[in-house]
């Protein structure tokens, strides 16, 4: 339960230009929405959701964007191990609703697929809406298509595919029109500027909403007080990262600051 | 409840946040205090921020826990404002714990740190996973805990000071009975024991960036006992006592051992928040069931 698990890479996908998947044969046994805190001896471990899951096999999927992301982009190669403590935090909860709407924003779309993934399984009717800065960035396109999901829709900001603009002009046209007869929620994982929005229209329009939220974090299970939110001071590793768009929406920090490693008030 | 005097203050329960578990924010000290927590401790702070180690800076194991977290914190300005602003919304009493790199150092985070008038400063010479850097811990030092107790009390004006130490160096007794003579008004005991060191099998090296760490969780109960009872027998300051306590009986043997107040860190992993409620409601019981009407009436007990 504690130390971590030394877990071998099995294949590595190049999911868009600065997204790596790795691929893990172990059964996690994680529920969509839970994160993992990735190990890299001699650099650091950060946490990461999971992304494509089975009982065989579990994905990763790691944007390089920091020191310890960059050198698992650059050395860690098929057949290296990585450190895995975890699964780790609250999950995105489906089982009382009928109709499910996921929306990705980049690199926040794995936990997206994950859902999406028991949610079809589950017999559920889903939408899928992924945004991305481009045509390049846009990720999982084979295994949304394996889960055939007929409602996939993205948006690009610069229009080189699917609509050109963000996903929440999408979500708002959804939600617009949405059959209330259907017990709806809408999840969502991507930049918080985004999530802020989707969960305002969810709000606006009053449909339930669950979003899946970031900070810097330590030790992954509660104690460190890194990950906690102003006012409530809950903590997104153990009472998230995942929690109703309405309780995100009363933070005064969501979508407006973070803290860094020190601690410091990142605006 | 059990009502608890501290000092000059009184407690609505004896149990206290230790320091370095979910202390960074006002925000989540507060919500501490809902848990049923009596008082606070922030996380330890210096002058200028700190990034401290890198992950994995907590590992648990079967018996406790192996921490290297490094001292991070977000600097005296950001910590002097978490607070206040605690203050401002919370009037249940709050710790300021506080370290410096040097001698002076220790002087001028007081001086600033007056400015958020908390309830009391507790000063931490005794942080035994930043070695490295800082060298060996003030706190195995008579002469280097004698000038820090000086300076700190020079700068506290009223605010009372509460010494953090750990069982280490000359003797925990001794050392309790150096801050006791330069001033210091209560002594927190203890803090994590070693360092230590845990190596992954698998990958053949440390768990922990830094390599060590220092110890908490059961596994350092009986040294954190035999700690307070040893400060109890030399001082006559109140000891907050801590290290280790996750189940009522742990609680009370802190306080057969002589300690005034308990602090509860690690034990939140194995219990969540809602230990502080639970080891409440197991003192409360304990005193109901032998008879006694408050802690005092126990508290260091075991050394008659």
């Amino acid at each position: 339960m504690s130390m971590p698990i030394v877990l071998k890479v099995s294949a590595i996908r190049k999911d868009s230009k600065n997204v790596k998947t790795y691929v893990f044969q172990h059964d996690l046994r994680a529920k969509p929405g839970q994160f993992v805190m990735v190990w890299m001896p001699g650099v650091d471990e950060v946490p990461m959701s999971i992304g494509w899951q089975t009982n065989t096999e579990f994905h990763i999927s790691i944007a390089d964007v920091g020191e310890c992301t960059h050198a698992i982009h650059e050395q860690i190669k098929v057949g290296d191990r990585l450190g895995i403590r975890g699964p780790y935090g609250t999950s995105f909860e489906f089982a009382d609703y009928d109709y499910i709407i996921g929306v990705g924003g980049g690199c926040g779309t794995p936990p997206i697929l994950n859902l999406v993934q028991q949610a079809v399984k589950a017999g559920k009717k889903v939408t899928v809406i992924q945004g991305a800065r481009s045509k390049d960035y846009l990720l999982f396109k084979d295994l949304f298509n394996e889960l055939g999901i007929p409602d996939l829709k993205c948006t690009t900001d610069d229009g080189s595919e699917g609509t050109k603009g963000v996903s929440t002009d999408i979500l708002k046209e959804m939600l617009e029109k949405l059959d209330k007869s259907k017990k709806t929620c809408v999840y969502t994982c991507g930049p918080e500027i985004m999530m802020v929005k989707v969960a305002q229209l969810c709000e606006e329009y009053g449909v339930d909403c669950q979003v899946s939220l970031e900070r810097y974090m330590k030790c992954g299970f509660g104690i460190c007080g890194q990950c906690c939110m102003d006012d409530s001071g809950i903590r997104l590793c153990k009472d998230g990262p995942v929690i109703s768009g309405k309780l995100a929406l009363q933070h005064p920090e969501f979508g407006k600051y973070h803290r860094d490693q020190a601690g410091v008030v990142i605006k | 409840m059990i009502k608890t005097r501290l000092l000059n203050f009184y407690l609505k329960s004896p149990l206290i946040l230790a320091s370095g578990i979910l202390g960074l924010t006002a925000s989540s000290m507060k919500r501490v205090i809902e848990f049923g927590a009596g008082a606070v401790t922030s996380k330890s702070f210096n002058k200028d921020w700190r990034t401290g180690h890198k992950n994995p800076s907590i590992v648990p194991f079967e018996h406790g826990m192996l921490n290297a977290v490094g001292l991070s914190n977000p600097g005296l300005d950001e910590m002097i404002k978490e607070i206040q602003l605690y203050k401002e919304e919370c009037d249940t009493p709050i710790i300021a714990s506080i370290f410096g790199r040097s001698i002076e150092e220790f002087g001028e985070v007081t001086r600033r740190t007056c400015e958020a008038e908390p309830d009391m400063i507790e000063v931490n010479i005794s942080c035994p996973n930043v070695h490295s850097e800082f060298g060996q811990p003030f706190g195995d030092s008579c002469p280097d805990t004698a000038k820090i107790v000086q300076i700190v009390k020079e700068h506290a004006g009223n605010i009372p000071v509460a010494i953090k130490l750990g069982p280490h160096g000359p003797g925990i007794g001794v050392i309790a009975k150096v801050c006791e003579e330069n001033g210091a008004d209560a002594i927190t005991a203890i803090n994590t024991v070693g360092p230590g060191m845990l190596i992954d099998i698998d990958v053949q090296r440390p768990v922990l960036s830094n390599l060590t760490g220092g110890i908490s969780g059961p596994a350092i109960l009986p040294v954190a006992v035999k700690s307070v009872y040893e400060v109890y027998k030399n001082v006559k300051i109140p000891i907050i006592g801590t290290g280790g306590v996750t189940k009522p009986s742990d609680a009370i043997q802190m306080i057969l051992a002589g300690s005034t107040a308990i602090g509860v860190g690690t034990a939140v992993y194995y219990e969540g928040i809602e230990v502080f409620r639970k080891l409440n409601e197991g003192i409360e019981k304990y005193l109901l069931e032998k008879g006694y009407k408050s802690i005092e009436q126990i508290r260091g007990a075991a050394h008659e």
